[in-house]
């Protein structure tokens, strides 16, 4: 990429400064590399260097996790992304819950190139593992949705840009997750990261954050303690700092599993915890930390802005579509969100194909993906927590050309949102930590729920997979979450109902014993039927849940016939 | 065990003193326990004195004493326990302490710019390492996107200029003063 010219739409524009830090960054990891591979460096020692670098030794082969701040990407990002899925990986790629790429297939040997690679596009893995604060996520509808108050990635990238390599905070006791929103309707779980903020604007153009912590999933979920109802943009970085502080001094690093920042919280409790928050505050020095409106306003500047331009009657034209192609209708009904601007639409792509695995594209999929995304949205791309891409400017007139491109794709599948939307993680397919495999289970949900009538009719329903308790997929915070388990041998699946992510965060309860795969899939066929049956009109899942309560489904649910 | 001070191999003229030992003539470092209970080291008139501060200590432990003490030791068991980080940062940015703070322990060399922007301004390296991956590691960053305790210039935006490599003999030259 060309620095200093005209900046990406949604994302920042790196400055040559920053891609000057990028190659420093690659070199030093080409040099560690070396010293690994000259056996200068053990592998003990060589661990938390790679990870630093997001790369995972997995079960067949190393693993590379690719930062996407915030989610976004530019086309040229993305195409060469799809130039390392080709060159260096399987030809696919895989998109995470945090937002970022994985690359299953990868050699020792090839990662540092890889890292060249990226920095040539603005890109790196910095932080994508290790015990440092990772990806800073955010709404995939950011800057576009009609219900947000504040784009929050102007502040996602200044908590990119202020926790790169952080001096203090680069060997915390475990890793640490940031969600940022800026619509009162969290669409990135903020209740459930390590920090979670919802920007809003105050009085007089002043902006502020709602500040949750102490927030997870995981062996132990949590949902996240409200710290500041009201903090001020320029106290951001000095108040993240405090609790950063906190958590590195006080966290738990006897035990793997207590030692993430929600332990910390609930051990405490919210108003110790709090005091010792605040203590830390009043004692930093404010001027030194002080995130004034000049450098928000200078890493404002470098985002590139869309252009819009849709003829007055791009809605009138969007409706004669729908009316004439029942599929593009059904696609649209799922697949669009309300934009902010009049005769633009955001369309969600989904990576969720019948019977596919969630999340997988490949780089041709990725190469036509920036081609649409230039021909129809600002040259823009965003990844979604829930595993699906995003394009966020399109003009509501055009809708029907790029949904006509997209269906040859197998990118049209009219599925966001419901039951055959799953979000999975890699599972024992690929994963170390894995006790059981999640991509098979999600093939089969997929496949017996793949009428897209059916889906329709079921309605808004997420189902979340986990491979293993430490809950990538999410699971907890969903209608149906799922948890592979290892019961002697035997893969074995938990299932969880009535979990939510967003305003109304809930964690999914138990409700029965774990069971075999083809079993899991049945019990849900079982709740599914039950809830069509007892739903009262257009009721959604978890409210009929909520409603006839959890011992009234898992008698419907685990009734031995 | 040597010991670097920005990226060279210095001298190190401090004695690790056990809590038993007589109090020798030259500077020393004693255990926290040590510092807090007797008082004939906190009388002594000898010029340095210093303390091991241990890991799982707040760094405000040692406020009552910071006037007597010309050096501060934090220990990183692993190099993957980061609290000797702020720890130090705690000693500069609260505490103003301005002597000099060792770092001691498991460290790698990839850790040193993080050592150096966290207020350590010495660090006991391994029999046999090698100075120079400490020198390159010193030098490898030009800038860095937060503040410090270094009170490193703004570059721009939310970047600081950094600049290691450069022999400086002391935490006070180091941040300028």
């Amino acid at each position: 990429m060309q620095a200093d010219t005209i900046f990406p739409v949604g994302t920042y524009g790196y400055q040559q400064v920053d891609l000057d830090f990028l190659n420093e960054r690659a070199a030093q990891f080409r040099d560690q590399v070396a010293r690994r591979l000259s056996g200068d460096l053990s592998e003990d020692e060589f661990k938390p260097l790679r990870l630093m670098n997001g790369l995972y030794l997995q079960l067949h082969a190393y693993m590379l996790r690719v930062a996407i701040p915030y989610g976004v990407l530019s086309a040229a990002q993305l195409r060469r992304l799809a130039r390392i899925a080709r060159i260096y990986d399987r030809g696919y790629g895989h998109f995470t819950t945090r937002q970022n790429i994985q690359f299953n297939w990868i050699k020792l040997e090839g990662a540092p190139d890889i890292l060249a690679e990226l920095a040539e596009v603005g890109m790196h893995a910095i932080q994508t593992s290790g015990n440092c604060i990772r990806n800073i996520t955010s709404d995939e509808f950011a800057g576009a949705a009609a219900d947000e108050l504040l784009d929050p990635r102007v502040h996602a990238e200044i908590l990119r840009q202020w926790s790169t390599l952080h001096p203090e905070f680069s060997f915390l006791p475990r890793k640490f997750k940031f969600a940022i929103s800026g619509s009162p309707h969290d669409r990135v779980a903020a209740r459930f990261h390590d920090i979670g903020l919802i920007a809003k604007p105050g009085a007089d153009g002043a902006v502020g954050f709602e500040v949750f912590a102490g927030g997870g999933l995981g062996r132990t979920p949590a949902i996240g303690m409200k710290l500041r109802e009201w903090l001020p943009e320029h106290e951001l970085l000095a108040y993240m700092e405090a609790i950063l502080r906190v958590y590195n001094a006080y966290g738990r690093r006897d035990n793997l599993y207590k030692a993430r920042i929600k332990i910390l919280a609930q051990a405490l409790g919210r108003d110790a915890f709090a005091e010792k928050v605040e203590a830390e505050f009043a004692a930093i020095p404010k001027e030194r930390y002080r995130l004034g409106p000049e450098i928000v306003e200078a890493i404002r500047a470098r985002f590139g802005q869309p252009h819009f331009d849709a003829p007055d009657d791009a809605p009138a034209r969007l409706s004669d579509d729908r009316r004439r192609d029942h599929g593009f209708d059904l696609w649209v009904r799922t697949n669009s969100h309300p934009h902010r601007a009049a005769g633009y639409i955001s369309v969600v792509i989904s990576l969720k194909p019948n019977g596919g695995i969630p999340g997988d594209a490949s780089a041709m999929q990725m190469d036509a993906i920036a081609d649409l995304a230039e021909r129809f949205s600002s040259g823009e791309i965003r990844v979604t927590h829930l595993q699906n891409l995003v394009l966020g400017h399109v003009r509501q007139d055009e809708l029907y050309t790029l949904w006509q491109a997209l269906g040859p794709l197998g990118l049209a599948t009219p599925n966001r949102g419901l039951i055959t939307d799953i979000v999975c993680c890699p599972g024992l397919d690929y994963c170390a930590l894995a006790n059981a495999r999640s991509i098979p289970i999600s093939q089969r949900i997929s496949e017996r729920f793949a009428d897209v009538e059916l889906q329709q009719q079921i309605g808004s329903l997420r189902i979340n997979i986990s491979g293993c308790i430490n809950a990538c997929g999410h699971h907890h915070n969903a209608d149906i979450g799922i948890l592979g388990v290892d019961k002697k041998g035997e893969e074995f699946f938990q299932l969880t109902f009535g979990g939510r992510g967003e305003e109304d965060a809930a964690i999914g309860q138990i409700i029965g014993t774990a069971l075999p795969e083809s079993e899991a899939v049945n019990v849900i066929s079982r709740v599914i039927d039950t809830y069509l049956a007892r739903r009262v009109q257009n009721e959604r899942f978890r409210d009929t849940y909520r409603r006839l309560g959890a011992t009234f489904f898992k008698e419907a649910a685990y009734a031995v016939n | 065990m040597p010991l670097i001070e920005c990226g060279r191999i210095v001298s190190d003229p401090w004695q690790q003193l056990g809590d038993d030992a007589a109090l020798p003539s030259g500077p020393c470092i004693l255990s926290l326990s040590r510092l807090q209970q007797d008082e004939a080291v906190q009388n002594a008139s000898h010029l340095g004195l210093g303390v091991a501060l241990p890991v799982d200590q707040p760094a405000e432990v040692l406020a009552p004493y910071l006037e007597r003490l010309a050096l501060v030791a934090v220990n990183f068991p692993t190099f993957r326990d980061g609290r000797g980080f702020t720890q130090a940062r705690s000693l500069r940015e609260h505490l103003a302490f301005s002597g000099e703070i060792r770092a001691t322990g498991n460290i790698l060399p990839d850790q040193y710019a993080f050592l150096l922007r966290c207020g350590i301004t010495t660090v006991e390296i391994k029999d046999g390492a090698d100075p120079a991956a400490w020198q390159n590691e010193a030098d490898r960053f030009s800038f860095t996107y937060q503040p410090s305790v270094l009170k490193e210039p703004v570059l721009s935006g939310l970047r600081r200029t950094i600049r290691f490599g450069v022999p400086r003999n002391t935490y006070s030259q180091l941040i300028g003063k």
